[in-house]
């Protein structure tokens, strides 16, 4: 990118969002940015203008790999019969607690 | 035959409300349309920024002042989330920018009026805002994921917008017989084009029948409208202010507020580009663009200078 370009289109970031100490960080949307610290003040500015948030990642948008919709069946399709990786596929007998509270 | 197939999948993913995603298979007509209608939401907030702007100088306090920039940064921010949410259909943010400053692009009529006194800022809190709230809750239910989400967000920073533009009108009734005029006045210019806000009744829309059908609107123009004006007339009634219509009046069976004939000879006339304000709204827009491309500029330079340092 040079400055001699009028209009140039800056790289998309995607931005992620952890909205509370402890939480998972969330895709919310994302922005434009020559570089990495403006695209976290933009975010900041564009995504927590009310306190919605305790810590931001930005991520070059072309940096993700995602899974494609048309893989989704064969793609996720090992967990389908694997029932008993769920804690209701056991039977256990009466009386007993196994529970973890 | 493999498209009617996926077609029919679409339709019936939508009709089980299911919400479509980026990378979802969809007809080019949907994401035509989606793109169509999030950038001229996008270029509403945007523009939508100029007429409010222009009051930050001279807000009657500095608790006005406050409130009123808070208010047009959000404007900012709701145009970035919705231009964001179109560009995951594949629409380039400089095309979509392109099409609003060279006249291209439509955004909503409303903003082609002036807003002439303070009480034109309380009027476009509370019923431009008051409409736009009333159409964009109904958004959430929107099939586009990325658009529903941003309508989330958007929805819970804009009730601030019509709360607070309902405190000016609020406090201009309780002051001087002068001040409630500005208020009445403010309301008579503002009440019919914000009832147009929905666009035209959905058997004159063009675009209605399919956007309703793949679920891109939730509910219809009229609907949305009845909507707006039977939750809005009360309000007025509570301050004392007379709605500018003659035929309106409460239909006790149907518990709603029944309206006169709505002039859309002028609106169709001000989107053709003969409003009042139209072409200093892009004059303005335009010029807010130029002058900040030395910002732009220097970021790029900045950011390249540290690439190279780096190198």
């Amino acid at each position: 990118m040079t400055t001699e370009n009028k209009d140039t289109q800056w790289p998309l970031w995607e931005v992620f969002l952890q909205v509370k100490s402890g939480r998972p960080y969330g895709h919310v949307g994302s922005v434009h940015a020559a570089d990495a610290e403006q695209a976290l003040q933009n975010a900041r500015d564009v995504y927590t203008r009310r306190q919605e948030g305790t810590a931001i990642w930005v991520v070059p948008a072309d940096a993700i790999t995602a899974s494609t919709p048309e893989d989704m069946g064969p793609f996720f399709d090992p967990a389908n019969d694997k029932v008993y990786r769920h804690p209701t596929f056991y039977k256990i007998p009466k009386g007993v607690n196994v529970d973890v509270h | 035959m493999e498209d009617l197939k996926r077609l029919e999948e679409f339709q019936a993913k939508i009709d089980a409300g299911e919400k479509i995603e980026p990378k979802d298979w969809m007809p080019d007509a949907y994401r035509k349309n989606l793109i169509r209608m999030m950038s001229q939401h996008a270029h509403s907030e945007i523009v939508g920024m100029l007429p409010e702007g222009n009051w930050i100088q001279r807000a009657p306090s500095l608790r006005r002042k406050l409130i009123a920039t808070a208010k047009v940064q959000d404007e900012a921010g709701h145009g970035l989330y919705l231009y964001s949410a179109a560009e995951t259909l594949g629409a380039s943010r400089e095309e979509l920018l392109e099409a609003l400053h060279n006249g291209k692009a439509k955004y909503s009529s409303i903003f082609n009026y002036p807003t002439l006194t303070w009480a034109d800022m309380g009027a476009v809190g509370w019923l431009v805002d008051g409409a736009a709230m009333v159409n964009q809750v109904s958004l959430i239910g929107t099939s586009y994921g990325p658009y529903s989400r941003a309508m989330v967000r958007i929805c819970r920073e804009e009730a601030f917008h019509n709360r607070q533009g309902y405190e000016i009108i609020a406090e201009l009734c309780n002051g001087t017989e002068e001040q409630k005029e500005m208020a009445q006045d403010a309301l008579n210019r503002w009440w019919w084009p914000s009832i147009m806000m929905f666009g035209p009744s959905d058997a004159d829309s063009p675009h209605s029948e399919q956007a309703l059908k793949w679920g891109i609107k939730a509910e219809g123009n009229d609907s949305l409208r009845q909507k707006f004006i039977t939750m809005t007339v009360p309000q007025a009634h509570a301050r004392g202010l007379t709605i500018p219509d003659p035929d309106l009046k409460y239909n006790e069976e149907t518990k709603q507020w029944e309206f006169g004939e709505v002039d859309w000879d002028e609106f169709f006339n001000v989107i053709k580009g003969n409003g009042i304000m139209n072409r200093k709204r892009l004059k303005d827009r335009n010029a807010a663009h130029d002058n900040g491309k030395w910002v732009r500029d220097a970021a790029a330079a900045y950011a390249l200078k540290k690439k190279t340092k780096v190198a």
